[in-house]
């Protein structure tokens, strides 16, 4: 398994988005902390940034890069070697150089500006998001054998995560506005791990006090040690799940 | 002569279907191969020959039946792939990667040792001067050599090349052909599929002619040729098809 991993890390390395994608990360986590004075801002005006830009890299990227590496897949198929090691090398390539890009273009600037909790925080969980992605990446560009089709749902789901989520929890909320459904909200939010991560380090930044009531309730789960247990095994099965779907239907495709 | 050609017997197919959703690819398919011998897979487009060869590779997974290499059923198996190499008909590999780093990557996947590979054609085609050469650089010609040069490689005991001759310049569709036969004598197994009937005159030891999914005709190339009379693969095959159209 080691062997094909090698192979597609220094293939994806080589390739140049990956490369502008890490320097995109650089100057903007360099800039937005050069411009804030207060480290814990600077956090807060990186994260909005990140929660956008990685979903959308990561998903974006991957099922494009899959699409593109279709024959090679093929070619890796007629050759003696199980096709769930194919699949795990590819995913496990694919996760660690976005999440590599990830650690290079916000880590380091972060390491040296905002060494914090808050800060630490923003890495993992930008590390996690990439992950989640890359995994709901290979299962749209699995099931969907025409590439336009395959990026276009690739788009659709980050549309969902990124924006489309949050409308309807909106609707939810002046929905059922006159009930008490703080506790709801906490594990509507477990359905986005775009969510999930903006709200863990949002409390970390304690600009909860902003949030009212539900910021409590999300304090008071969230601030725990089990409240964080459970969402990093949420944000794990965020992963887990989708590759686990899509190793499934590779093992039995006709390519 | 029993024992001997059980002996021999490399790929048998029995009653294999394969449906691409309402489309039937293949219908009851039931064929052996044995070593030794060149085996010319043709027919009109879409009669499911690569479906067939993909079949074999374990790249499509048949409805229903069973395919044996060397007496081993194949279903959800991947080490009798060691013994097969193949030839794409279209020939991509990873754009950012070498000739040199392509070649490596399926050294280690094989493993096999340095002197138990075949690099006759890699020499041929003259591709050890040009190692350095990234896959996108190449012409779909470099690219066809260097997905030949891989089949060849490991020395495998079946050999399934998919249009082998297509966009191969003249010098080197020959020294492919002489490779073929050379491998053929030493008791392998060659599968080809190709449109181009000439190419595969002096080559071929039978005939298979696939048509909607099912083998028309296996024969060997000498009786397929006395049948009819000719001494053109081409003709005799022509031929042949008339005759199965008179019928029906």
């Amino acid at each position: 398994m080691k062997k094909i991993i090698k192979y597609v890390i220094a293939d994806l390395l080589r390739s140049r988005t990956i490369i502008v994608y890490t320097a995109v990360l650089l100057i903007l986590s360099f800039s937005v902390f050069s411009m804030e004075d207060n480290a814990e801002k600077g956090v807060a005006s990186l994260l909005s940034i990140v929660l956008f830009v990685v979903p959308l890299v990561s998903i974006l990227f991957s099922t494009v890069y899959l699409y593109n590496s279709s024959e090679f897949i093929e070619l890796l198929v007629s050759q003696p070697l199980r096709r769930k090691v194919i699949w795990m090398s590819i995913f496990t390539g694919l996760a660690g150089a976005v999440s590599l890009a990830f650690i290079v273009g916000v880590g380091i600037p972060v390491a040296f500006y905002a060494f914090t909790a808050s800060g630490i925080l923003l890495v993992l969980c930008g590390c996690a998001l990439s992950l989640v992605f890359v995994s709901i990446a290979l299962w749209a560009a699995v099931r969907i054998r025409d590439k336009a089709k395959g990026i276009g749902l690739s788009i659709l789901l980050w549309l969902y995560f990124a924006l489309l989520f949050d409308a309807l929890v909106l609707f939810f909320l002046f929905q059922f506005s006159d009930y008490p459904i703080e506790s709801a909200m906490v594990a509507l939010s477990m359905l986005n791990p775009i969510d999930i991560s903006r709200i863990l380090i949002l409390l970390q930044i304690d600009v909860s006090a902003m949030m009212g009531y539900t910021g409590a309730i999300f304090r008071n789960f969230f601030g725990t040690a089990g409240g964080m247990a459970t969402t990093a095994a949420v944000l794990v099965l965020w992963t887990v799940m989708p590759l686990w779907f899509s190793l499934r239907f590779f093992k039995r495709k006709d390519l | 002569m029993l024992t001997n050609e059980s002996l021999r017997l490399m790929i048998a197919i029995q009653h294999l279907s394969k449906r691409f959703g309402k489309l039937t690819v293949l219908n009851d398919v039931c064929l052996t191969l044995q070593g030794g011998h060149c085996v010319a897979l043709i027919g009109p487009n879409g009669s499911g020959k690569t479906t067939l060869i993909k079949s074999i590779l374990g790249m499509v997974v048949p409805q229903s039946g069973k395919i044996t290499v060397k007496g081993k059923d194949i279903a959800n198996e991947w080490q009798y792939r060691n013994r097969i190499g193949y030839m794409p008909q279209i020939g991509r590999y990873p754009e950012n990667m070498s000739i040199g780093q392509v070649l490596n990557m399926m050294k280690d996947i094989r493993k096999m040792p340095e002197s138990a590979l075949d690099k006759e054609l890699f020499v041929a085609f003259g591709l050890d001067g040009m190692l350095d050469k990234r896959m996108r650089t190449l012409s779909g010609g470099t690219r066809q050599k260097v997905s030949a040069c891989l089949a060849f490689l490991f020395n495998p005991e079946v050999l399934i090349l998919d249009e082998p001759t297509a966009g191969l310049d003249p010098l080197s569709t020959e020294l492919l052909k002489d490779k073929i036969i050379t491998e053929t004598q030493r008791n392998k197994l060659v599968i080809i599929t190709s449109h181009v009937l000439s190419d595969l005159d002096d080559l071929v030891s039978e005939v298979i002619y696939m048509q909607e999914g099912k083998p028309l005709f296996h024969k060997s190339l000498q009786s397929l040729k006395t049948a009819t009379g000719t001494d053109k693969l081409s003709k005799a095959v022509a031929q042949v098809i008339a005759i199965h159209e008179l019928i029906d």
